[in-house]
């Protein structure tokens, strides 16, 4: 019977980290669809960032109430993972609380996992009132109808029964060692520190020793197959960010947040136009013939590169971004995170196609029009405070410029009051129809 | 009574085969709009009155290319780039100050991958480092005790993380500085950038000058500061806009400091 139970418990384990370990390479095949970009360099200040924005979660206490919280659901996350393996060492060898030769240390470490899971049940209920009965703008948005919304609140259900079954196992064993059972009780006296799970001890006391080793077997099994099942649920919900913060927050743009990058491949055209001696009918040199020239500006998640698309599955649609944008604010379209939401969607889609048919073909869809709206990607003012307010470092606005930029270099499809002011700028070096040569009257004005 | 402001030109400073200690990147709206004309103004008195040999480029200046990057046009802004900088390295310009922080985060970020490489300040840094110089000095004047509330420019502040450099000044002339429940990193733009100043904005319910205008007001300050032109027409409309402008003034620093001096 124990190695029977052994024996699932390993097929069980295998086959959860072994999807999840395919889900990941999937995320992975699909942020590689974008373009390169090399963010190789200075290793140390990407370090010292990830540890200060990601590990020491410093953009998620701006706002104090959802921070505070969060570093407890967060904190408490990361140290229940001990007990996690503890689990995981007694279900592949049959043992029974395997670190409890550690004494009166585990007696801390079971203490303050209680406590946890305790602030975390509290955290997450606190999470789920603030998504479902009180009226914050960010958590109504048009962009979290349907799915968005379901999957933010299946993840703080899930929480919410796992804390419940570890306090309930924790009971239940508790009362088995306080009735001397075989298997539970140590000679050494009680094992673990019960400062939560005590509570619950009213319920447990009048129970056999039998019905106390079904709830807690029934509790232990659910707790480690809720786990397993929350680590595959990962890839299908927005809830990646509990490991993508930190390559994201690492591979982040370290320069001035102002600084835009400059297109390369319009570079190259640049020099080409200002050069006197090159040759406008010169044939393309050998072996670049059959060479495409290459798209200015993305349509599509193929045009991004991989840190934006990496962006996009890092994004846990917390809002912070679309609740401090100016054009959002004011009742326009546009919603950074709606941006990032979009950009998975699509992302997801076409890898989608590409597990069907071993490659992409064409479905005659893009990301443009089809998910993120012309309108939207107007209403942008480029003020970067999408790029301030992400506690994980996702940069929306880079995106919605790569987007413009395909508009007006591939489709000239800027608005027409855009337009002018541009041909301004060509004509007579101003966005406004103004002659060059009037440049310095003011000086003689009076 | 005015006369005509002394501002010199590269073009007569290599002529005279000399070279000035700052270029003064006077900007579009700096040259032709004319509300900024008077910041413009404002800040050559400032450095005239700190003895600054500076010059202007005039009509060898050209837009930066900014608001086309910014709405899209990589390939104008490149354009614009690269007259910009070969005239800019023909006169082997070391140092550029602007007004405008379009232009400071263009040329400071932009500009050296193309090969621009220069020192760039925003007119209120450069002006901070002169009064730390003792080259200008600023004290209280018509402005002290008033109830004053900078508005953060977006590509000063979160673009290039310059909050003091304004603040600075504003404590200089002993103003009652307060700030709007949203400013620096926070702060909240004022609707102009990325080419939204020469368009209509989307649909909406409200407009983003008009919702920035709305936080300033709520400090009850007198004065409404700024340190970028765009911001300044922005408050300026939205100040209007709420019938304010009677008791409300939207300056920029270096006016208040060129006022509170009497230059």
């Amino acid at each position: 019977m124990q190695i029977l139970a052994q024996i699932l418990f390993v097929i069980a384990l295998v086959a959860g980290i072994g999807f999840f370990a395919r889900n990941i390479k999937r995320v992975i095949r699909n942020i590689k669809l974008g373009r390169e970009i090399d963010r190789s360099d200075r290793s140390n200040e990407r370090f010292a960032k990830m540890a200060r924005v990601a590990m020491g979660q410093s953009k998620m206490v701006k706002r104090p109430f959802a921070g505070f919280l969060h570093i407890i659901v967060y904190v408490g996350f990361i140290i229940i993972n001990i007990e996690v393996l503890e689990i995981i060492i007694d279900g592949i060898f049959g043992t029974h609380r395997i670190f409890s030769f550690l004494g009166g240390f585990y007696n801390v470490l079971i203490f303050s996992f209680e406590i946890l899971a305790f602030l975390v049940l509290v955290g997450v209920i606190i999470f789920w009132t603030r998504r479902n009965i009180s009226h914050i703008q960010r958590f109504l948005a048009r962009e979290l109808k349907g799915w968005p919304k379901n999957d933010a609140n299946y993840i703080l259900y899930f929480e919410m029964v796992l804390m419940i079954l570890f306090l309930t196992m924790n009971a239940a064993d508790y009362q088995l060692q306080l009735n001397g059972a075989d298997h539970y009780a140590s000679e050494a006296g009680i094992m673990g520190s019960f400062p939560i799970s005590q509570y619950l001890l009213p319920w447990m006391e009048g129970l056999s020793n039998s019905t106390l080793i079904f709830i807690e077997r029934i509790a232990w099994w659910l707790h480690i197959l809720g786990i397993l099942f929350f680590l595959n649920y990962l890839y299908y919900s927005k809830h990646l960010h509990i490991i993508l913060a930190f390559p994201n927050v690492y591979l982040s743009k370290l320069n001035p947040m102002g600084e835009l990058n400059n297109l390369e491949s319009v570079k190259k055209e640049v020099e080409l136009m200002m050069d006197p001696n090159a040759d406008p009918f010169a044939a393309p040199a050998e072996g670049e013939e059959d060479e495409e020239p290459e798209k200015f500006g993305a349509s599509d998640i193929f045009d991004l590169n991989q840190v934006q698309l990496l962006n996009a599955y890092t994004c846990t649609e917390c809002g912070r971004c679309t609740s401090e944008c100016p054009a959002n604010q004011t009742g326009k379209k546009l919603s950074p995170r709606k941006i990032m939401m979009d950009t998975r969607d699509r992302v997801e889609e076409v890898g989608e196609i590409i597990n069907k048919n071993g490659k992409f073909e064409d479905d005659g869809k893009k990301l443009l029009d089809d998910y993120i709206l012309r309108e939207e990607l107007w209403a942008c003012t480029t003020c970067n405070a999408c790029v301030e307010a992400c506690p994980v470092g996702i940069d929306p606005l880079s995106i919605i410029v790569d987007m413009r930029r395909y508009l007006v270099m591939e489709e000239s499809a800027a608005p027409n009051e855009l337009a002018i002011a541009m041909t301004n700028i060509e004509n007579n070096g101003a966005p406004w129809p103004y002659n060059q040569m009037d440049r310095l009257n003011w000086a003689q004005e009076k | 009574m005015a006369e005509a402001l002394k501002v010199p030109t590269m073009a007569e400073y290599m002529a005279e085969g000399k070279k000035p200690e700052v270029l003064f990147w006077v900007g579009c709206a700096g040259s032709f709009d004319d509300r900024a004309k008077k910041i413009t103004k404002a800040f050559v008195k400032l450095l005239h009155e700190a003895g600054v040999d500076f010059a202007v480029l005039g009509t060898e200046e050209s837009c930066t290319g900014d608001p086309a990057k910014r709405a899209g046009n990589e390939f104008l802004f490149q354009m614009q780039a690269a007259t910009n900088i070969e005239v800019l390295n023909g006169y082997e310009i070391k140092k550029v100050v602007t007004a405008c922080p379009h232009c400071f985060n263009t040329l400071k970020n932009e500009y050296p991958a193309l090969g621009g490489n220069y020192e760039v300040m925003h007119h209120t840094q450069f002006l901070k480092t002169l009064l730390n110089e003792g080259k200008l000095k600023v004290e209280g004047g018509k402005f002290k005790g008033k109830r004053i509330t900078f508005h953060d420019p977006c590509y000063l502040g979160r673009a290039n993380g310059e909050y003091e450099a304004p603040r600075d000044l504003l404590r200089k002339l002993e103003v009652e500085l307060v700030e709007m429940r949203k400013c620096k990193k926070n702060g909240l733009c004022c609707g102009a950038g990325g080419g939204q100043m020469f368009k209509e904005p989307e649909p909406g319910n409200k407009d983003v000058n008009i919702e920035r205008t709305e936080q300033a007001l709520e400090t009850e300050s007198e004065i409404i500061a700024a340190g970028c032109p765009f911001c300044n027409t922005m408050m300026t409309d939205g100040v209007k806009n709420k019938e304010k402008e009677d008791s409300v003034a939207v300056m920029d620093v270096a006016e208040l400091i060129a006022e509170a001096e009497d230059l």
